[in-house]
C-alpha cells in the first residue's frame, strides 16, 4: 500500500516539475526544477527495487550534470543581484521545499523497507540475494562488455572532437616546461661577478 | 563459445579501433605535418579491416551471445563502407590544401576510421543495444566532421544543425527501443521478433513505429530529410562524399536488418511507412531539386530521391527485394562518389571550391573528359538504360512486381521521370550553354582522375560484366536474413 502511495506521488512530481523545466521563463529555476525530477526519479528507481541506478541518478544527474547545467546557466546575462534580493522573502518556500523533499526521503525509505514495488508481468525478476551492483556488474563485463567497450569509443570520439573543435595553437604564449626546468644546473643560471666599486654590472 | 572465438568474430571493428587509437598517438605527437602518413595508414587500415572479413568475420555466425552477427550481409555492407571511407579519407588533402581557411589536420582520418568501425557495429547489430552505440559512434564522429572547417560559418552551421537534429532523431529512436524492451522484455532480435510473431499488443506497434522514424533520419529518408541539403551543403566537399556514401550504407543496412530480422513478422505494418517514405522521398527529392542552384544541394536531394527508390526494394520483404537494396547501394556510391569526385575539381583561378551549377556552363569545351564523366554520373543517376544505375532501379522496381507491388513500381517509375529532369538540366549546362570561366587544372590530381575513371568505367554498360558476382554476392547477403 505504501508503496502504491509513494510511487503516484513520486511519478506526479516528476511529470510537474519536468513541465516546470520547460515552462519556467526563468533558467535557473529550470535546472531546480530539473534537479527535483531527477530526485524523484531516483525514488521510483528505489522503488522498483533498482537502488543503484537511484544513486547513480543522484550522483550523476543532480550531482555532476546539474552543476554543468549551472555552470551554462551562468554563462547567460542574469541578474543575480536582482534574484538575490528576496532570499528573506522566500525563506519559507525554501523550507518547505525542504521539507518537502525531506519527506520523501523518508517516505522512499519506508516504502523500500516495506519491500519493492510488485509489478506484474516483470520480464527481469530480481534475484532477492544478488545486490544490484554486482548483478549489474556480472553483466556489464561479461555478456555487454562488447558494448561496454564501443561505449568507451563513444567518448573516446567526444574527446578528439572537442579538443578538434576548439584548441588553437596560439603563438607567443610562454607555456610550462618541466624538463626544461628540471634540467637547468646552478652554473648555467648564476654568475660570479666582481665589479669595481662604483661601477654597475651588465647583465 | 571462447572469448577468442568472439573476438575473432568483430576483428574488423578490433583492427579499425586499435588502428585509430595508433593513429592518434602518432598524429598528437607528429601534429599537423603527419596528416599525410594518417591518411595513408588510415586507407591501409581500413584495407587491413577489409581482409579480416575473410576470415571467421566473414561468416562466423553470432558472437557475444548473440548482440553481434558475422554474417554474408555483414560482410557485404562493411565491404562498401570500407571503400567508400577510403575514397572520403584520399579526396580530403587535395581539397583542404587549396581551399583557404583550416588546413586538414591528421584527426580526419582517425575520426573517419571510428566513424567506420561504428558503421560496422550497426551493420552487425543483432540487439537493439550494438545498433544504438554503433549508431552513436558513426554519427558523433560525423557531427564533428560535418564542422571540421571551424572558421567557415557555413561548415560551423553544418554541425550545429547535424548534431542538434541528430541528438533529436536518436532520442526518437531510444524511445522506440524503449517501447519495444519494455513490451518484448528483451533487446536481441531474436527474442524481439518472437514478441511481434506472437499477440502484437499496441505499445509494440508504437515502437515500431518510432524505431522506423528514429531509421528514417539517419537514412533521412523523406519526412525526415530536412537536415540533408544544409548539411550537404555546407560541409566540406570531401565529407559531404563521405555522408552521402558510407553512412547511407550502413544506415540502409542496419535498416533492412531490423525490419527483416528483428520485425519480420510484423512486415505488414512496417511496409506500409517504408512505401510511404519511400514514395515521399522519390517525389520530393525530385521536385524540390529542380530548383536547386547549388550543386552540393542538388545532389543531397538527389541522395534523398536514390534512398527513396532502395527503400521499394525493402518494402517488397523478401530476399530479391533485400538483394535489390544492396545492389542498388552499391551502384548508388559509385555515382555519387564519382559525383563529388567531379565537383571537388570545380574550382576557380585561385583553386577556391566553385558550388553553383551555372559554373558548369560549358564544361564540354573547357574540360571535356571531366564534362563526360559527369555527363556519364547524372545519366546513371537518372536511370536512363545504357549505363549501370538503369539496372540498380531494375532491381528494386523487379522485386517490388515480384512481391505484387504493382502500384508502387508504377508510381515509382513514373516519379523518376521528374527527377531525370534535373539531373539533365546538368547534363544540359555542361553541353550546351556558352562556356563562362574554366576549371583551371592543378598539379598531383592523378589519384581523383583515376578514381573518377574507376567510378565513370563501374557505371558505364562495362559494368554489366560485373552482374553475375554482384548479384550473387548481394543475393547471398540477402538470404543471411532470412
Amino acid at each position: 500500500m505504501i508503496q502504491a502511495i509513494a510511487f503516484y506521488l513520486f511519478a506526479a512530481v516528476v511529470i510537474l516539475s519536468g513541465a516546470m523545466t520547460i515552462s519556467s521563463r526563468n533558467p535557473v529555476h529550470s535546472v531546480m526544477w530539473l534537479i527535483l525530477a531527477f530526485f524523484n526519479a531516483a525514488g521510483l528507481m528505489v522503488l522498483v527495487g533498482a537502488e543503484f541506478i537511484a544513486m547513480l541518478l543522484v550522483i550523476v544527474y543532480v550531482g555532476a550534470v546539474a552543476v554543468l547545467f549551472l555552470f551554462v546557466v551562468m554563462m547567460l546575462d542574469i541578474d543575480f543581484a536582482e534574484l538575490r534580493a528576496g532570499v528573506m522573502r522566500y525563506a519559507g518556500i525554501g523550507l518547505a521545499v525542504a521539507v518537502a523533499l525531506a519527506a520523501e526521503v523518508i517516505i522512499a525509505v519506508g516504502a523500500w523497507s516495506a519491500g519493492t514495488l510488485d509489478l506484474t508481468r516483470r520480464v527481469a525478476p530480481i534475484d532477492p540475494v544478488v545486490p544490484n551492483i554486482q548483478a549489474i556488474g556480472n553483466l556489464l563485463y561479461s555478456r555487454y562488455v562488447f558494448i561496454f567497450e564501443a561505449a568507451g569509443f563513444v567518448l573516446l570520439v567526444a574527446m578528439i572532437g572537442a579538443i578538434v573543435l576548439t584548441h588553437r595553437e596560439r603563438s607567443g604564449v610562454r607555456g610550462q616546461n618541466i624538463a626544461r626546468q628540471v634540467n637547468r644546473r646552478p652554473q648555467d643560471s648564476t654568475r660570479n661577478m666582481q665589479p669595481p666599486v662604483g661601477q654597475g654590472v651588465s647583465l | 563459445m571462447s572469448y577468442a572465438a568472439n573476438l575473432a568474430m568483430t576483428l574488423p571493428e578490433l583492427v579499425l579501433g586499435v588502428g585509430a587509437i595508433v593513429l592518434m598517438l602518432v598524429s598528437a605527437w607528429g601534429g599537423p605535418g603527419s596528416t599525410r602518413l594518417v591518411s595513408w595508414a588510415s586507407v591501409a587500415i581500413l584495407a587491413g579491416a577489409g581482409i579480416a572479413l575473410t576470415g571467421p568475420a566473414g561468416n562466423g555466425g553470432p558472437a557475444f551471445d548473440g548482440l553481434y552477427r558475422a554474417d554474408a550481409f555483414a560482410a557485404f555492407s562493411k565491404v562498401l563502407i570500407y571503400i567508400a571511407t577510403a575514397i572520403a579519407i584520399l579526396m580530403a588533402p587535395g581539397f583542404f590544401q587549396r581551399t583557404s581557411g583550416d588546413d586538414l589536420r591528421p584527426e580526419y582520418p582517425v575520426l573517419m576510421l571510428l566513424s567506420a568501425a561504428g558503421m560496422g557495429m550497426m551493420v552487425s547489430a543483432t540487439d537493439m543495444l550494438t545498433l544504438y552505440v554503433g549508431l552513436e559512434l558513426q554519427s558523433l564522429a560525423a557531427y564533428v566532421l560535418a564542422s571540421f572547417m571551424r572558421r567557415d560559418a557555413r561548415s560551423a552551421e553544418a554541425g550545429l544543425k547535424y548534431f542538434v537534429l541528430g541528438a533529436l532523431a536518436s532520442g526518437i529512436l531510444l524511445y522506440g527501443i524503449s517501447l519495444v524492451y519494455g513490451f518484448s522484455g528483451t533487446t536481441l532480435f531474436d527474442g524481439i521478433a518472437a514478441a511481434y510473431a506472437g499477440q502484437r499488443s499496441m505499445g509494440l506497434l508504437f515502437g515500431l513505429v518510432f524505431v522506423f522514424a528514429g531509421i528514417a533520419f539517419k537514412i533521412s529518408a523523406v519526412p525526415f530529410h530536412m537536415w540533408t541539403p544544409d548539411v550537404y551543403e555546407g560541409a566540406p566537399t570531401p565529407v559531404t562524399a563521405f555522408f552521402a556514401s558510407a553512412p547511407k550504407v550502413a544506415a540502409m543496412g542496419l535498416a533492412v536488418r531490423v525490419a527483416i530480422e528483428a520485425m519480420g513478422p510484423a512486415t505488414d505494418q512496417w511496409r506500409q511507412i517504408v512505401i510511404f517514405a519511400a514514395l515521399a522521398s522519390i517525389v520530393l527529392g525530385a521536385v524540390a531539386a529542380i530548383g536547386q542552384t547549388n550543386i552540393k544541394r542538388l545532389l543531397a536531394y538527389s541522395s534523398i530521391n536514390n534512398v527513396g527508390f532502395a527503400l521499394i526494394g525493402l518494402a517488397a520483404g523478401t530476399p530479391a527485394g533485400v538483394a535489390g537494396v544492396m545492389t542498388y547501394m552499391t551502384i548508388y556510391i559509385a555515382m555519387t562518389l564519382g559525383s563529388f569526385l567531379v565537383v571537388l575539381q570545380m574550382r576557380d583561378e585561385d583553386g577556391q571550391p566553385v558550388e553553383t551549377i551555372a559554373s558548369l556552363s560549358g564544361m564540354s569545351r573547357t574540360r571535356p573528359a571531366l564534362a563526360a564523366a559527369m555527363a556519364m554520373f547524372m545519366f546513371s543517376l537518372a536511370g536512363i538504360p545504357p549505363l549501370f544505375g538503369f539496372y540498380a532501379k531494375f532491381a528494386v522496381f523487379d522485386a517490388a512486381v515480384a512481391a505484387g507491388l504493382f502500384p508502387l513500381a508504377a508510381v515509382g517509375i513514373a516519379a523518376s521521370t521528374i527527377g531525370a529532369y534535373y539531373y539533365l538540366r546538368v547534363v544540359k549546362t555542361m553541353y550546351f550553354d556558352e562556356p563562362v570561366t574554366a576549371f583551371p587544372r592543378f598539379e598531383g590530381e592523378v589519384l581523383q582522375g583515376g578514381l573518377i575513371a574507376v567510378a565513370a568505367v563501374f557505371i558505364s554498360p562495362l559494368g554489366y560484366f560485373a552482374i553475375p558476382l554482384l548479384g550473387g554476392w548481394a543475393m547471398a547477403a540477402a538470404q543471411a536474413l532470412f
